[in-house]
């Protein structure tokens, strides 16, 4: 399968509307060195959602701002110049002076996101894979448990790449997706991105965590079972190497040029992720309001 | 800083330690890094080789941890527990070699910068790092592996390789110390001792300059003080002031027809051009602006030009080349290319964001063996320079869209690195002026010895000896110390009530002493240079001053703006300093050090006072070569041109830049049904929420050295071509020269560079395409041990952006579908001078001539393309340029997954069939458009010679007459022409 021959249907349609007034917000953590920012604002804003970038020196001085939150983001790029290894420094800021704060916004439900360098530091801040379900996240941040390491080429790779999402996640963001479109492709751009498991690839699997993977034969990285993203216990943190940012206008598809003109409608399964966590957090209100 | 090495603890005098930690991948654990290293020394041919590589990473701390302490550093910051095991001290090396490559004291070490923050973060401690790489090698004795560390896996201008794992008792460090300003006692030096200061102060000014300083001082009655010199020399480098474009030159030979401003015809004959370069490239620029162009909203007075986008937003373009650093250290010097450029942007106006950067890099060919001594191997170069601006612009968040790879042998002393940057601005503040009172705030990165002399250096040739006088003008970049400014300042330019300073400019070539220099022209500055803050303790005032350590910006703050500025800067954690104050009432440079001035200078020397010398030029009519006399078959000469370095796939290059961040790209370098046909340009959507998109394109004069007029015009063609071919609007179209060329005190040399120049006026004119921004690289030649000069083919980069009204209109080059007629539009002719097939097959018969460009065609054509493209009726389009028409045509079939099948009289044309497959002739369009579209697009296409030349098909072959050949086999040769 080549990507022209890979269509995108025209996806659900999003809750964006110009007028909405109580649209979530959804806090975007920057920090030195992070750059994919803008992109990830822009999708949530495509989303229906109203998108704020907090500096991490400035939340960790403002915690606070965590807790008025609807979604957060943890964008990708190169934090703190990814020293020592990718995300290592911007995660240990995160165990030494947030953790508390987003500890509390995990146990409030807040759906998160974390594309690429944001999946790096969430796995070595502890937040991802988390713990089974029914625990939760404890005091002091765990040690991690799965790792991100040097692309088997040991080299930065920038390309689109065919991924699937498996029919039995409980990721709401990627929910749907499966059905909608059966072979589906994502940019990814990075040096370190090969999931290890650290023994836990069979237990993700079986509890529905793995949320995106690569296709067997368009596997980048040499991630162990192919995984491209995972998801805690809850369904509600995704961490993933692509950045489904970067795919919300089918002018942003690879080989967009090729594509008929009915497949240029609808949302691209990018935006539909982020679709998705709206969705989630209207329903999720609307549904506490009535209460 | 201080050369401490004991403290006290608990009441103890304890003696201070440097904690080494050591952190490797796991047994069991693939170990990428390990393997990547042993790849890298097979590829440039190691012997003997080891039978494996494992990497391991070294943290040398020094500072007052206690042992939890330093576990917590070790465990968490350091190793990760998954794959890797991190221990203090050395592991033991077995039966293995092991090397350490660490880098020398005060060479930017963006890794152990970035640790030591973390440190300050978690600990509250500061504590002093260095980092390194260890690398146990399997199989070759110490002996072995240090050479072969030496040839692949450190630089010595830049790193210590130590046999065995380093743990060194104390660090190196600096110590602080006031020099008095040493005075030059210049007045009394004859002619020969002005040439020799000159020379070995790294001053490289002409002896005409030497003697204007020395009459300068002769009437002021005393004699300059070093610093003074310093600002001199820098600020009239030719990298500073292009004082080579810009003199008057004193030309034989013929010009190109047509009225052109600035030239005399002297009685002699000869013609007299007053300021080449504005007689030329910026002449075209102005009468094209007298003459209805009106979007052009800077040119040639800012770090780059800028023309407007939409009624809110401009845009700015700027490219530089960053030749002499990186051919001594590849990965520093383009790394440092890609970053100042960068900074220019950010420079620009009051600021603009960087959207997209480009890079294009002439090299040797891979292939060379034995390089002349001080010279680096071209593969290594290549991947390393490729390394440099991979790991620059990426981390600053900047996709890299479009770029040029070219091979030539005289490239191998001196090979080309050119970056370019565009950025994005609110159409409001594209102009900036220091007032008087301004405080002068410089931003960002430290001052260290880094770079110094860096403008002098470029303005040099290169010798074997270069690399051990030249060390300290190399650098390495911190991209992290960039994005934090770039953060940094456009907070404060985004203010609610504007932006919080009236100028900015980037410390770039000359360091403050440019920046301020420049800034203070109308103003006067005075500068108290003992507030930037050091990299390390020990600098002369002199060094502080021209020192071109990276990633530092200067603004001019209103003094009630600098505590608000101070609060941006401290959030996004960038250092800024104030380091005096613009404006005094005798337009003079003042230097401070300490309280007392160590230096005076009138801006009007510095800006007005270099001697306008006359140089001469000298070009006449080449001589056409003698024709070939054999022939060759079109299968043979097809697959060696497809597997050309010059023409086969970058796709190896191309995908280690991030070219997707910031979710702009539309068209990005790599396009069609597989993701590798090589597009024509790229387009980027740069404003949010419209659909107004910018192509990015470039036309590289290189190689027609016999008349570089023909030359710059092909390249004007092709660059518009280039734009054309993706959507974009040609009348919209703004493009920047990029001069590298030899030594231009030898008359033939500069008169190469007039022609050059006369190009540019034509082909600026000619397609309605004004010169925006410039710059020149010059003595480009590189002299060998036993005295052999190698010097550059005259190159020329034309760098182009231009507007495309909808990208959803925007087209790529990949074939869509079997059954699609393909055209050519334009005529084939016969000149094959400078092609490629002569390359590939020098004996080749055919017409030796350089192919001339209709500079009454080529636009209309433009023009003619870009509209039926924008009718919609075209499905791919493709430049036809290097290798020829068949060589585009299979392109073009192989991005699409689809064969082709030619008609071989509509390929020859009026020539024989291989002039017709070969020959690179400008203006030339090849276009696929469905059957029944093909009448409407030949009646719109009147006039431009459209000739059908057969089909798309599905049976993946390449079938031209009697020639037949599996699509596979042409891809293969494509390819795998360049790897790296």
């Amino acid at each position: 399968m080549t990507l022209a021959q890979v269509l995108f249907k025209a996806q659900r349609p999003c809750p964006y509307n110009a007028d909405m007034t109580d649209r979530p917000t959804a806090l975007i953590l920057t920090a030195p060195g992070i750059n994919c920012d803008e992109e990830l604002c822009e999708a949530f804003m495509l989303a229906g959602a109203e998108p704020n970038r907090v500096h991490i020196n400035r939340l960790a001085a403002n915690p606070e701002l965590l807790d008025e939150a609807d979604l957060v983001g943890l964008p990708g790029g190169f934090s703190y110049g990814d020293a020592v290894a990718a995300g290592r420094i911007a995660a240990q800021v995160i165990r030494a002076h947030l953790w508390d704060s987003l500890r509390r916004a995990v146990e409030r439900g807040v759906p998160m996101i974390a594309p690429c360098n944001g999946f790096q530091i969430a796995v070595q801040a502890g937040l991802l894979p988390g713990p089974d379900v029914g625990a939760s996240l404890g005091d002091v941040p765990p040690t991690p448990q799965v790792a991100l390491v040097d692309n088997e080429s040991a080299r930065f790779i920038d390309r689109w790449v065919r991924v699937e999402y498996p029919s039995e996640t409980i990721c709401i963001w990627t929910q749907g997706l499966d059905a909608e479109s059966t072979d589906s492709v994502l940019p990814i751009a990075h040096g370190e991105g090969r999931f290890v498991s650290g023994g836990l690839l069979e237990s993700l699997e079986q509890s529905g965590r793995v949320a995106v993977r690569y296709a067997a034969d368009d596997d980048p990285n040499g991630s162990e079972g192919h995984v491209a993203g995972i998801c805690d216990a809850s369904g509600l943190v995704m961490g993933l190497m692509p950045h489904p940012e970067r795919y919300t206008r089918w002018t942003q598809h690879p080989s967009w040029t090729r594509l008929d003109s009915d497949c240029r409608q609808g949302n691209p399964p990018g935006l539909a992720m982020f679709c998705n966590a709206v969705s989630w957090v209207r329903s999720r209100k609307s549904a506490t309001m009535q209460a | 800083m201080s050369g401490r090495r004991e403290s006290f603890r608990d009441g103890t005098l304890e003696p201070m330690v440097i904690h080494r930690i050591e952190v490797a991948t796991r047994d069991g654990v693939d170990d990428a890094r390990g393997r990547a290293a042993l790849a890298a020394a097979s590829a440039a041919g190691v012997d003997p080789l080891p039978s494996s590589i494992r990497c391991a990473r070294v943290y040398l701390l020094d500072g007052d941890l206690d042992a939890g302490e330093l576990e917590t550093v070790q465990k968490d910051l350091l190793g990760n527990p998954v794959t890797e095991e991190a221990i203090t001290g050395a592991r033991g090396s077995g039966q293995h070699s092991v090397i350490e490559v660490h880098p020398l004291p005060g060479v930017m070490d963006p890794d152990a910068d970035a640790v030591e923050l973390a440190i300050r973060s978690l600990l509250g401690r500061s504590v002093s790092i260095r980092t390194g790489v260890r690398y146990d090698m399997d199989g070759i004795d110490a002996a072995s592996a240090n050479d072969l560390a030496r040839r692949c896996l450190a630089n010595t201008l830049i790193h210590n390789v130590h046999d065995g794992p380093y743990h060194p008792d104390a660090f190196t460090q600096g110590t602080d110390r006031i020099v008095e300003m040493p005075i030059i006692p210049l007045r009394d030096l004859d002619d020969a001792e002005l040439q020799r200061l000159s020379r070995e102060g790294h001053l490289f000014l002409s002896l005409e300059e030497m003697q204007g300083i020395r009459s300068y001082y002769k009437q002021a009655g005393r004699d300059p003080r070093e610093i003074e010199l310093e600002t001199l020399a820098q600020t009239w480098s030719e990298h500073c002031v292009h004082k080579t474009l810009k003199s008057t030159i004193a030309y034989e030979g013929p010009l190109p027809s047509g009225e052109r401003p600035g030239h005399v015809r002297l009685e002699d004959g000869r013609t007299r051009i007053d300021n080449l370069l504005r007689s030329t490239v910026a002449a075209a620029t102005f009468e094209l602006m007298d003459d209805g162009i009106d979007w052009c909203l800077s040119v040639f007075v800012d770090n780059a030009g800028i023309i407007a986008f939409d009624d809110e937003h401009a845009v700015c373009f700027k490219a530089e080349t960053h030749n002499h650093p990186s051919a001594l250290e590849p990965y520093g010097g383009a790394a440092t290319g890609i970053g100042g450029c960068i900074r220019d942007v950010i420079g620009t106006g009051l600021a603009a964001k960087p959207v997209a950067a480009t890079d294009i890099f002439c090299v040797a060919p891979l292939d060379t063996t034995d390089p002349p001594a001080g010279c680096l191997q071209p593969r290594r170069i290549l991947s390393q320079v490729v390394a440099g601006v991979r790991d620059y612009g990426n981390r600053m968040g900047i996709p890299t869209l479009n770029g040029a790879v070219w091979f030539d042998e005289r490239h191998i002393g001196n090979p080309l690195v050119f970056c370019g940057c565009i950025g994005l601005m609110p159409r409001d503040m594209v102009a900036g002026d220091p007032k008087p009172g301004d405080r002068i705030i410089a931003m960002g990165g430290r001052t260290g010895r880094d770079g110094i002399h860096g403008a002098t250096f470029s303005s040099a040739e290169l010798t074997d000896s270069h690399a051990d006088e030249f060390s300290h003008a190399v650098q390495i970049g911190n991209a992290i110390t960039e994005k934090k400014m770039l953060d940094a300042i456009l907070e404060a330019r985004d203010q609610k009530d504007g932006p919080l300073y009236s100028a900015i400019t980037d410390c770039g070539a000359g360091g403050f002493s440019s920046a301020v220099g420049e800034m203070g022209e109308q103003l006067g500055a005075e500068v108290d240079l003992e507030k930037a803050p050091l990299k390390y303790a020990g600098l002369t005032a002199s060094e502080i001053w021209i020192s071109e350590a990276q990633e530092r910006m200067v603004l001019a703050v209103p003094a009630e703006n600098v505590a608000a500025l101070q609060k941006i800067c401290d959030a996004n954690e960038v250092e800024m300093c104030d380091l005096g104050q613009f404006g005094n009432e005798d337009r003079e440079l003042v230097l401070r050090h300490h309280g007392t001035e160590v230096g005076r200078l009138s801006m009007e020397l510095l800006h007005e006072g270099i001697p306008q010398l006359i140089r001469e030029a000298r070009w006449s009519v080449p001589e056409i070569e003698r024709e070939g006399t054999s022939t060759q078959p079109v299968e043979s000469l097809l697959l060696s041109l497809l597997s050309h370095p010059n023409i086969c796939s970058r796709e190896c290059i191309i995908r280690q830049y991030d070219h997707e961040v910031q979710g702009r790209s539309v068209i990005r370098p790599m396009v069609g049904v597989h993701g590798n046909g090589p597009g024509d340009a790229a387009v980027i959507k740069p404003v949010a929420g419209s659909s107004r998109g910018l192509g990015i394109g470039n036309g590289l004069a290189t190689g027609w050295e016999s008349d570089p007029y023909l030359m710059v015009l092909a390249a004007i063609d092709e660059c518009i071509r280039n734009l054309v071919c993706v959507g974009t609007d040609p009348t919209r179209v703004a493009i920047l020269d990029n001069f590298c060329w030899p030594g231009c005190n030898d008359p033939e040399s500069l008169g190469l560079l007039v022609r050059a120049a006369e190009g540019c006026y034509d082909g600026a004119k000619a397609y309605r395409a004004p010169f925006i921004s410039g710059k020149d690289s010059l003595n480009n030649q590189f002299t060998t041990e036993d005295g052999r000069t190698i010097r550059i083919p005259p190159t020329l980069l034309i760098s182009g952006m231009g507007l495309v009204e909808d990208v959803e209109r925007c087209i790529t080059m990949d074939a869509k579908r079997a059954g699609n007629m393909l055209v050519c539009v334009g005529e084939t002719t016969a000149a094959l001078g400078g092609s490629h097939v002569l390359k590939v097959y020098p004996d080749l018969f055919g017409d030796r001539s350089l192919p001339v460009t209709d500079l009454e065609i080529g636009p209309a054509r433009a023009k003619a393309v870009a509209a039926v493209i924008e009718q919609g009726i075209i499905q791919s389009a493709h430049d036809c340029s290097e290798g020829g028409l068949l060589v585009a045509a299979v392109e073009m079939a192989m991005a699409g997954g689809l064969g082709i099948t030619l008609e071989a009289n509509a390929v020859a044309g009026n020539h024989d069939l291989l002039t017709g497959c070969f020959s690179e002739t400008p203006s030339r369009y090849l276009l696929e458009i469905q059957p029944d579209m093909l009448e409407d697009v030949r009646a719109r296409l009147e006039g431009h010679s459209l000739t059908v030349l057969g089909q798309f098909t599905d049976d993946n072959k390449l079938v031209m007459s009697e020639v037949s050949m599996d699509m596979d086999a042409l891809q293969d040769a494509w390819t795998n022409g360049l790897l790296i």
